[in-house]
């Protein structure tokens, strides 16, 4: 089972709830597919096992080959690799690694060749496997990393992904293929109007999703008449607490500023599970 | 000659446009609740959000729209079941898992790369725009506001940053203003190198926790790569003193200019109910603090 922790909106306690969850369930695999700010391992702090590159393929042209007929430019809809006169331009940063110019060379001169995009890094904390990747900066398109992370997924496990923020390409990687999405919000206008729009993304992804609202207390009520209008179940209320707030401050997870709530985690999970 | 000249001439009055864009790395540390003050404090100035993905500062801003037009981010993927034969051959080829075995193509996975339609043998396969989001240019009380919205599952928000970023500018010479004030995304990605490319200064806000710390450098390093030499401001800085100490002596260790801290303060969150930067909604210590900023961001943009 995969159960993708995401939000509209920044900073309203994904991590918070993602580590506080695999804490208490106490068992199968952690993935943190917010690979721009991987922030999980300050709070899990997993032993360290393994390092491992990403690469993306981009091409490389062998110029004694090319004929200039120019069929890599017109397939490429990226403007990685422009055919102007007697040169080719190529530009790796733009590049989708869709290997449609590959394919589509009559003379075989285009290659495939590595561009490492990222690393992943492995490890354990008690029973629970870690991985996390982490973009190398100014690299601009995630989901490729994102999609080596998750190969590591094992099918068999609990998986509990932690997804970036947002609503499009890295958000839309890291939920793809999970069996329910936990939606964590805040109760203010803004994090009303970027709920609203997770909730159509996960709606457009066809997945099962619920709601938890971090800081329930603050703000005002519209987050609560939004899910009873929509129908979405809120699966938990957590009030605006100074010393969770602290102790985030200082990498301590929430469960463990608060040990009582796992074991309404484990039950919120139980439910998610039942459904 | 003579055009070439107007050319020129034309290239220096864009250059005086000042570009600001805060950015945070970590999402939720208050960037567009210290834009919308800026909102309020800045004098002659384009407002515009480039949080495209989950765009916020219009809730504050309440924008009159008097222009949207469409964004094509791209096209996508249209199969033709008529034509199709079923060969296969789309299946095979599409690196991003898009086309179904029952060759039915799931839009939000299709990057329009366009490899099915150029290899499909019976030309069942079209690319077609993809109009994925809408740009917006309002009147609102504090002047002119560009924004934009990202369709649901939609990608390209780099692109459409970039287009924001178009209509900012075009704007601010229209006006003769010569600042431009952008909310950006969090994380380091595509819209917020998007965003960045060309920008006059950044601020970065961050807050005194270890993923606020974490995040920040990455984004530090990220301006430096872009040449641009990031200021800093800490919010809530009273959750954790001792971490702000730390923002601070990395700040001065990195030759990243120091700007302030904000307080924890609920009337942040009161003003965001009541739709209001916190500049109109309290005179408190929050809203001093950031005045405090505002002022030396003017000296620093030379505004």
């Amino acid at each position: 089972m995969i159960i993708s922790i995401a939000s509209g909106k920044g900073g309203t306690g994904k991590t918070t709830i993602a580590t506080s969850l695999a804490l208490s369930i106490e068992h199968g695999q952690f993935l943190d597919c917010d690979v721009e700010e991987p922030n999980a391992h300050l709070f899990l702090k997993p032993e360290k096992e393994k390092v491992e590159t990403v690469s993306v393929t981009v091409p490389e042209v062998d110029m004694n080959l090319c004929t200039h007929c120019g069929e890599c430019g017109k397939i490429c809809q990226f403007k990685a690799i422009v055919s102007v006169k007697k040169s080719l331009l190529l530009f790796p940063q733009l590049c989708h690694s869709c290997g449609g110019c590959i394919k589509a060379c009559p003379s075989g001169a285009i290659k495939e060749v590595e561009r490492e995009i990222g690393i992943i890094e492995s490890g354990r904390v008690k029973d629970i496997e870690f991985h996390h990747g982490i973009l190398n900066i100014g690299e601009a398109k995630s989901p490729p990393l994102i999609k080596a992370l998750k190969k590591k997924i094992n099918n068999s496990n609990t998986v509990i992904i932690d997804s970036p923020p947002g609503t499009s390409c890295p958000v839309i990687t890291s939920v793809r293929g999970s069996d329910y999405v936990i939606l964590v919000t805040e109760p203010t206008p803004f994090g009303l109007n970027d709920l609203i729009l997770a909730v159509e993304m996960v709606k457009t992804l066809l997945i099962p999703s619920g709601i938890i609202i971090n800081r329930s207390d603050i703000g005002d009520r519209e987050v609560f008449l939004y899910c009873e209008r929509e129908n979405i179940p809120i699966l938990m209320e957590i009030p605006n607490n100074r010393e969770v707030a602290e102790g985030y401050s200082k990498g301590k997870t929430l469960v463990e500023t608060l040990p009582e709530l796992k074991e309404k985690f484990r039950e919120l999970f139980k439910n998610i599970k039942r459904s | 000659m003579e055009e070439k000249d107007t050319d020129i001439e034309k290239e220096e009055d864009m250059s005086k446009i000042n570009e600001l864009i805060v950015i945070s790395g970590k999402g939720g540390t208050g960037k567009t609740t210290i834009v919308s003050a800026f909102a309020s404090l800045a004098k002659n100035k384009i407002m515009a959000d480039c949080d495209v993905d989950a765009a916020d500062l219009h809730l504050i801003m309440n924008p009159e729209i008097r222009h949207r037009e469409n964004f094509i981010g791209g096209t996508r993927a249209v199969l033709n079941q008529d034509k199709c034969i079923k060969c296969g051959k789309c299946i095979e080829l599409c690196r991003f898992d898009a086309i179904k075995d029952d060759f039915c193509i799931e839009e939000p996975y299709c990057e329009g790369c366009s490899v099915c339609s150029y290899f499909c043998p019976v030309k069942a396969i079209t690319m077609e725009d993809s109009i994925s989001g809408e740009i917006f240019i309002s009147d609102t009380r504090f002047g002119p506001f560009v924004h934009a919205k990202l369709g649901i599952a939609q990608e390209n928000s780099g692109k459409l940053v970039t287009e924001v970023r178009k209509k900012a500018k075009k704007l601010a010479e229209e006006n003769k203003f010569n600042l431009i004030i952008i909310d950006g995304s969090p994380g380091t990605g595509c819209p917020v190198i998007a965003s960045l490319a060309g920008a006059t200064s950044v601020l970065i806000v961050t807050e005194p926790t270890l993923s606020g710390i974490h995040d920040m450098k990455r984004v530090v390093e990220l301006s430096k790569n872009f040449s641009i030499n990031p200021s800093v401001c800490i919010n809530k800085y009273d959750i954790n003193i001792e971490l702000s100490k730390k923002i601070e002596d990395y700040c001065m260790k990195n030759s990243v200019d120091f700007y302030g801290r904000l307080p924890y303060d609920e009337n942040t969150t009161k003003a965001m109910v009541a739709r209001k930067t916190i500049i109109e909604y309290s005179s408190g210590e929050f809203s001093n603090s950031i005045k405090g900023i505002w002022i030396k961001l003017e000296e620093k943009l030379e505004i």
